[in-house]
């Protein structure tokens, strides 16, 4: 036997030798390998110093000194006409995206240079809002220097204005472009579509694939999904501020020059007849120059500032003329006026993803007699409505070249990764003006069969939790119950010491011993409804705990409990007071034996003011009171309590023992009421005069009554 | 030493500064240089080309024909305030769901059987199948159109389509007629082919999609995170070859058979053997493990990957389940996407991105897919559970674009897009949120300046005054049919309400209506007298019997209505507590009475009860709160319902009550202990006390529940009470002294 292993033992030495020899040799050749391919890059790189290669990944240079001249050879190919049948999923190549993380779009900028014909004459003007759109895209997160890795890209060649190219050399130079590809993924950006006498309503240019952003589309030229409709800029408008007269002088204010003759035949008629309508027109100036800056009256030539005037309007008119869109219409935004749209078959600036009927009023031409009636009909709380939205939408998106470039680039990258999409409220509802959004709106009942899961936290109280447990057990709806072990320094009792009940039961122990603990949306808690309940609250009865529960679903968005707590302002100290009297008022459930839903603990967990939490954490105090304005600051409803019920504790106990009887702790109650209000901005918690009864309660009728065991106080 | 390479260190530093700012201040002036070239550069536009005027006087005609707008192809001039759809008479072959389809609008409130007044048209000639090789095909779908008396090309007339083109190629524009100018309402078109603003896109719906009530919701219950056995599940055929094929035949890719379902037949049609390819029989394997309902109720995500056309089934079906469609068809219009935000229920996917697909879902947070779940759910039970609604959805649709053109409003789209939406909301009543009673109430944008005086008359025809919003008071709408002690007593209650604003009565009765024009106060209350307006509902509303009480919203300046019978014993306590509660539930009928239903077995029909045991579904309006928008609902109520009421002479608090269920599905509220709310020793014969009435309400409950296909009404265990009702603490404490005292 021994020989046998020793000459085991013999071959296998020599094996690993053999081995320590081959991977040495390995070893050795890797080495060489790494040091010549090093070698022979460095080599390369140094003899291909100036290779474009390395220029490609310089950002575009947007210096406008020394610019490079292309010339535009007259019989240079044209690039397709437009393509009229584009959508995003024809037209878009959606493999070049994807590139610059999963939530962005890549965006590219041809160098700029000056294209010139044979003749030498420019073939486009650069204009200083073009130049700011691609000073804008450089600075943005979108933006690569490598074409290769772009999702979008933008040729430099200023389209803005369809009087300042010639169309036909622009799309010979679009032809030209290094990446061109039938304009697949490229971006155009026009703001003054077509010319006397047809003005079309698009761009004429041979754009081929290519995405076009441009104002003044109607819906024929517009291309659904695809094309992104801008506003007119107006650089009179980014002059206004956001200053606002206390009172505003007149209903309707008409301030545009080019109104249509039969148009403006109708609003003097209406002008003549009222005094609601405004209407200005040019100043029959002495000197030829037209003056910009004044609008005069048309019946008695009244001489006003423009565009200072639109600030006392309440509503604007903004009437198509030789286009579509009008410059005006961002003025007004920008004064703060109601803009009322003239224009059929307009699409409107951004009219995906902005609700353009929540900041304007859209009048059809052949209506435009009614304008009065149309108005008049409004009521003061859209009126009010539309003029508090105004100035916000207008800041978001239209105020500067640079919103309006970047909520294109933000339309056009929700609409390649549709999970980074905003939903309408972000673009269309100012929290300040309409609060959060409840994440539970839809309206039922929630079904009885999950149940719920109790959760408990405890420290050390372990006999008052034992004898929970086993009064919580006989409710028919509970479906689970989660112990939250607070307590860092003791472990909880061995499984052999916990009552035996038929429902499951896990104890979670906790890494820190906090408050929001109690909190924590655990995976463990498998029901939307969850009941938070201290451990010393021994006196529910089955009866009304799942008379709460039932309550609950039938307002599954609130907190529905036992322990009701009120607000009260106090005069004498100008501050919010805690109030635990027996009221007939409540405003808060406490969290002490309250249900509801999950949800509300990860909002907690992860969405409530980080400053709160960590106040509950550090002074050990005011969880529920936290709870209960977070609640209703999203829901804006108040809480529910069940039951008559007021005492909750073993009768024997003494309030000496009791944290909530302390006065210090009353007092720092207060100051968390006054605190929480502080950070959200307003008192959330509304009071109510109202409690949910069983329908039978303190009913002797006879017929047998569905929760027979309601305690009385 | 030290020394030196001290010295030697700092000369070092000294000199890379100099230079730093050597070149810095090169690079600024760069800059300036640059910043100042860019202030030269000209703005894009000059304020006179901004300001160009037409050169002609009209715009010129298109001279080219484009396709139809509302603006080119309707004529508004046919529709007033309240539009109405004709539809001709059935003659000839039609299939089922398009006489579904016909029955629908023939009995709802928007058909006329005038065609002068009518402002759309919807012909009898089945339009729905345009295959000819199906077996619900329609031939001389054509020239039977054209034969319709008020065709003219089709000018304002609606057309359904579900399946347009045939094998092999499915084309869209393959309808089998001309439309022309009518608009069509169709299933599975695309972006390329919609008329956008003009046609509705319609959801794919079964033949056995029933005609009305629907099912309800599946998915009620909301746990957060969703735990859901799979992520993403896909069952269904792929066609191997052809058209809108590749999508399905590649889904195999993604099948894990866990948390990944997409599974896949070959097997349909009579031949797919013979066109059956290599992986036809492992799919088939796979494909026969699961159950489709059962895949759907237990995933997150449901693929809705399109067929031949763009459009499925599987759509709805997956909104029914409250499985998060994902959508694999592109360019679909999605179902009414003019108004419904698709964004918050569907995910959009890329049949060019396919194998991204479970990346793209696993991304989803799992708020998102909270919200998205409950969205679906919402949406399903609003405009497509039953082809009613669907077909109700769609009219509404075309009456709002009218209303937008004849008034320039709309619904807003918070209204489409949340409960109780479009069809629990009329179109024509206030044109903001703040006047319906939304559940979560926003804060009321504080007011614009206020508009200038108007010193001269408004020269155009007045307009009616806009709703109410939730105020601080209601007003007390009393319907009496005698004087009696307790009408006088209830009036004196109510004069001494805290938050009455104005009593409306309602007089129905053969005797001249009483002269009243305010009540007095209480001795010691100093407000003014309470303003009485009194209507005698035979002279004004001759016909409309019991349903006239909630008539004159005319005359009703609060959104909260507490309507009242002559003869309800109330406190001023108990009408005061009613509409404290009442402001924190709107949408809800908040008041006393409750009443109950219940299915009789014996009977096979339902049941109507008062003698209630631990719930509720109704709360009479005899002594109840309701939102004036609600009362506005009934005025708008089908005609069959309000039919039965007529008839009845009864029964209008029970259609109340399942009009409100019906659109919020939520139950009633019912206060306080009290069940009796009539006085004990009526003089007259008490109708409560007949059997007949009883029969009579048991009766048009089931008429009810048969014009709907369901019944709305829904059931609540809780009653709300002052806080300390009947507590055992000292009278003193408590605000509502007054309620303690009454006995049941």
């Amino acid at each position: 036997m021994a020989t046998e292993t020793l000459l085991k033992t013999n071959k296998y030495s020599k094996y690993i030798s053999y081995r320590k020899i081959l991977y040495h040799r390995f070893f050795v050749g890797l080495l060489l390998f790494i040091v010549v391919s090093l070698v022979f890059t460095v080599l390369f790189n140094v003899y291909a110093g100036n290779s474009p290669r390395t220029e490609i990944y310089k950002a575009v240079n947007l210096d406008l000194v020394s610019l490079e001249v292309r010339k535009i050879k007259i019989n240079s190919p044209y690039s397709e006409p437009r393509n009229t049948n584009c959508t995003y999923w024809s037209c878009f190549n959606v493999y070049k995206c994807g590139r610059g993380g999963h939530d962005k779009i890549t965006i590219y900028i041809y160098p700029l240079k000056e294209y010139r014909t044979d003749d030498d004459r420019l073939i486009s003007q650069l204009s200083r809002e073009f130049y700011e759109i691609l000073d804008t895209i450089r600075h943005s997160k979108y933006y690569t220097a490598n074409p290769e890795e772009a999702c979008l890209l933008v040729p430099s060649i200023d389209t803005l204005n369809q009087n300042t190219f010639s169309s036909e050399h622009v799309s010979q130079a679009l032809y030209s472009l290094e990446h061109w590809n039938n304009g697949e993924n490229h971006l155009i950006f026009n703001m003054l579509p077509g010319t006397a006498p047809n003005y079309e309503t698009v761009v004429k240019l041979n754009t081929s694939k290519a995405i076009i952003a441009g104002s003044g589309f109607d819906t024929w030229t517009f291309r659904y999904g695809f094309d992104i409709s801008l506003p007119l800029y107006s650089h009179i408008a980014t002059g206004i501020d956001n200053t606002q007269p206390k009172q505003k002088n007149y209903l309707i204010i008409s301030t545009q020059q080019n109104i249509p003759d039969d148009y403006l035949a109708e609003l003097q008629n209406i002008a003549s007849s009222s005094n609601d309508l405004l209407l200005l027109g040019k100043c029959k100036a002495e000197s030829n120059r037209m003056d910009h800056t004044k609008r005069c009256e048309y019946t008695t030539g009244r001489v006003f500032n423009y565009p200072d005037i639109l600030k006392e309007g309440l509503f604007c008119l903004v009437v198509r003329s030789a286009r579509l869109t009008q410059s005006v219409l961002m003025d007004i935004l920008a004064s703060q006026c109601i803009p009322i749209i003239v224009a059929d078959t307009i699409v409107l600036p951004f009219n995906s993803h902005v609700d353009w009927h929540r900041i304007s009023l859209y009048i059809p031409e052949e209506n435009i007699k009614n304008l009065l009636r149309i108005v008049h009909s409004v009521s003061k709380e859209r009126r009010g409505e539309l003029y508090w939205q105004l100035r916000w939408v207008y800041e978001r998106y239209f105020a500067s070249i640079k919103q309006i470039t970047l909520t294109t680039l933000e339309i056009i990258n929700e609409k390649v990764f549709p999970l980074a999409a905003r939903m309408y409220e972000e673009w269309n509802m100012p929290e300040h003006l309409y609060g959060p959004v409840n994440p539970l709106f839809l309206p039922v009942t929630a079904p009885k069969s999950p149940g719920f899961t109790a959760v408990i936290l405890t420290y050390d109280r372990v006999e008052s939790l034992f004898i929970l447990i086993r009064k919580l057990v006989k409710t028919p709806s509970l479906a689970k119950i989660l112990v939250v072990w607070n307590n860092q320094k003791k472990a909880p009792p061995p499984s052999s010491e916990w009552p035996v009940i038929n429902k499951p039961l896990k104890v979670i122990r906790t890494k820190e011993n906090k408050l929001s603990n109690r909190f924590f949306p655990y995976d463990e808690i498998e029901t939307e409804c969850q009941l938070t309940i201290d451990d010393d609250i021994v006196m529910l009865t089955p009866d009304e705990l799942e008379f709460g529960f039932d309550v609950w679903r039938e307002f599954p968005d609130r907190i529905v409990g036992f322990p009701s707590r009120l607000h009260v302002w106090d005069n004498v100290t100008a501050s919010w007071k805690y109030h635990s009297e027996w009221t007939n008022q409540i405003s808060m459930v406490l969290t002490g034996a309250a249900f509801h839903h999950k949800i509300w603990s990860w909002y907690y967990t992860y969405k409530m003011p980080a400053e709160i939490r960590s106040w509950v954490d550090e002074y050990f105090n005011c969880e529920d009171i936290a709870m209960n304005f977070l609640v209703a600051n999203i829901t804006r409803k108040p809480p529910i309590k069940v039951t008559p019920r007021k005492k909750f504790k073993c009768p024997e106990c003494t309030n000496t023992e009791m944290l909530s009887a302390d006065a210090r702790h009353m007092s720092q109650r207060s100051g968390c009421i006054d605190r929480f209000a502080r950070i959200y901005g307003n008192m959330a918690l509304k009071p109510v005069e109202f409690r949910a009864d069983p329908l039978q309660y303190r009913e002797n009728s006879g017929i047998p009554q569905l929760y027979p065991d309601i305690g009385a106080l | 030493m030290q020394a030196k390479k001290r010295y030697i260190l700092l000369l070092f530093s000294c000199s890379l500064l100099i230079v730093y700012i050597y070149s810095n201040g090169f690079l600024l002036k760069s800059k300036f240089v640059q910043n100042s070239r860019r202030e030269q550069l000209p703005t894009f536009a000059t304020l006179d080309e901004l300001y160009e005027a037409p050169s002609r006087q009209k715009r010129s005609p298109q001279s080219i024909v484009k396709s139809c707008r509302m603006e080119t192809c309707f004529d508004f001039s046919k529709c007033g305030d309240d539009p109405k759809v004709y539809v001709y008479p059935t003659d000839g072959p039609v299939s089922a769901t398009y006489r579904k389809v016909l029955s629908v609008i023939r009995e709802s409130k928007y058909a006329t059987r005038d065609p002068n007044e009518a402002c759309l048209f919807l012909p009898a000639v089945d339009t729905l199948d345009a295959d000819p090789l199906s077996s619900e095909h329609i031939p001389d779908v054509a020239q039977r159109l054209s034969r319709l008396p008020h065709w003219k090309n089709g000018r304002n007339h609606l057309v359904f389509n579900l399946y347009a083109g045939t094998w092999p190629d499915y084309a869209e524009n393959a309808l089998g007629f001309d439309s022309g100018e009518a608009i069509l309402a169709r299933a599975s078109a695309s972006e390329t082919i919609f008329r956008d603003g003009f046609d509705i896109s319609l959801p794919l719906f079964h033949k056995e999609h029933p005609e009305r009530g629907g099912a309800a919701p599946a998915a009620t219950a909301n746990p957060f995170p969703a735990p859901k056995k799979h992520l993403l599940a896909f069952k269904g055929k792929r066609y191997v070859h052809g058209i809108g094929s590749e999508t399905r035949n590649s889904l195999w890719h993604l099948h894990d058979g866990n948390n990944l379902i997409l599974v896949t037949t070959c097997r349909h049609g009579k031949s797919w053997k013979d066109l059956r390819d290599e992986r036809c029989d492992e799919d088939n394997r796979e494909y026969d493990k699961f159950d489709y309902e059962q895949l759907l109720s237990n995933s997150t995500f449901c693929l809705v990957a399109r067929g031949r056309r763009l459009g499925s089934y599987r759509f709805l079906e997956a909104l029914a389940a409250g499985c998060v469609p994902v959508l694999l068809s592109n360019g679909w219009r999605l179902p009414f996407d003019e108004r419904i935000d698709w964004r918050r229920a569907v995910i959009w996917a890329d049949e060019r991105l396919l194998l991204q697909v479970p990346e793209l879902v696993r991304s989803v947070p799992p708020e998102r897919i909270l919200a998205l779940r409950q969205q679906t759910q919402l949406l399903w039970e609003q405009y497509f559970s039953s082809i009613e609604k669907i077909v109700f959805t769609t009219v509404e649709l075309l009456f709002e674009r009218i209303l937008a053109h004849r008034s320039s409003r709309q619904r807003d789209a918070l209204i489409w897009n949340a409960s109780p939406g479009a069809l629990g909301t009329l179109a024509t009543y206030g044109d903001s949120r703040a006047h319906f009673p939304v559940t979560a109430i926003a804060p009321v944008a504080p007011p614009a300046p206020s508009p200038p005086p108007v010193p001269l008359p408004v020269p155009s025809v007045p307009s009616t005054a806009p709703p109410p919003t939730l105020g601080e008071s209601f007003t007390a709408l009393l319907y009496v049919q005698a004087t009696s002690p307790a009408l006088h007593k209830l009036l004196a209650n109510i004069a001494s309400s805290e938050f009455c604003e104005k009593v409306v009565l309602v007089w129905d009765s053969e005797r001249a209506a009483p002269t009243l024009k305010s009540l007095p106060r209480m001795a010691g209350d100093d407000r003014d007298p309470l303003p009485v307006v009194v209507i005698d509902a035979t002279t004004h509303y001759p016909g409309e019997g019991v349903s006239a009480r909630w008539q004159p919203l005319w005359a009703i300046p609060t959104a909260a209505v507490f309507s009242l019978d002559g003869d309800a014993p109330l406190l001023a306590e108990e009408l005061d507590f009613a509409f404290q509660v009442w402001q924190h539930f709107p949408e809800r009928i908040v008041g006393y009475p409750a009443r109950s239903h219940y299915w009789d077995e014996a009977k096979g029909a339902w049941g109507y009860s008062s003698k209630w045991g631990g719930a509720y579904s109704m709360v009479l309006p005899g002594a109840a709160l309701v939102h004036r928008a609600a009362l506005a609902l009934y005025g708008a109520a089908a005609p069959a319902l309000r039919l039965a009421v007529r008839r009845a002479r009864n029964c209008e608090d029970i259609l109340l009550n399942c009009l409100v269920a019906h659109y919020t599905r939520r139950p009633p509220l019912k206060l306080a202990q009290r069940r009796r709310y009539k006085p004990a020793h009526h003089r007259h014969r008490s109708s409560w006390t007949d059997p007949e009435h009883f029969v009579q309400r048991q009766s048009c409950l089931n008429t009810f529940a048969a014009a709907w296909g369901y019944m709305p009404l829904m059931r609540s265990i809780l009653r709300l009470d002052p806080i300390l009702f009947k507590d055992p603490v000292s009278t003193l404490r408590k605000k509502y002294r007054k309620m303690e005292l009454l006995t049941s």
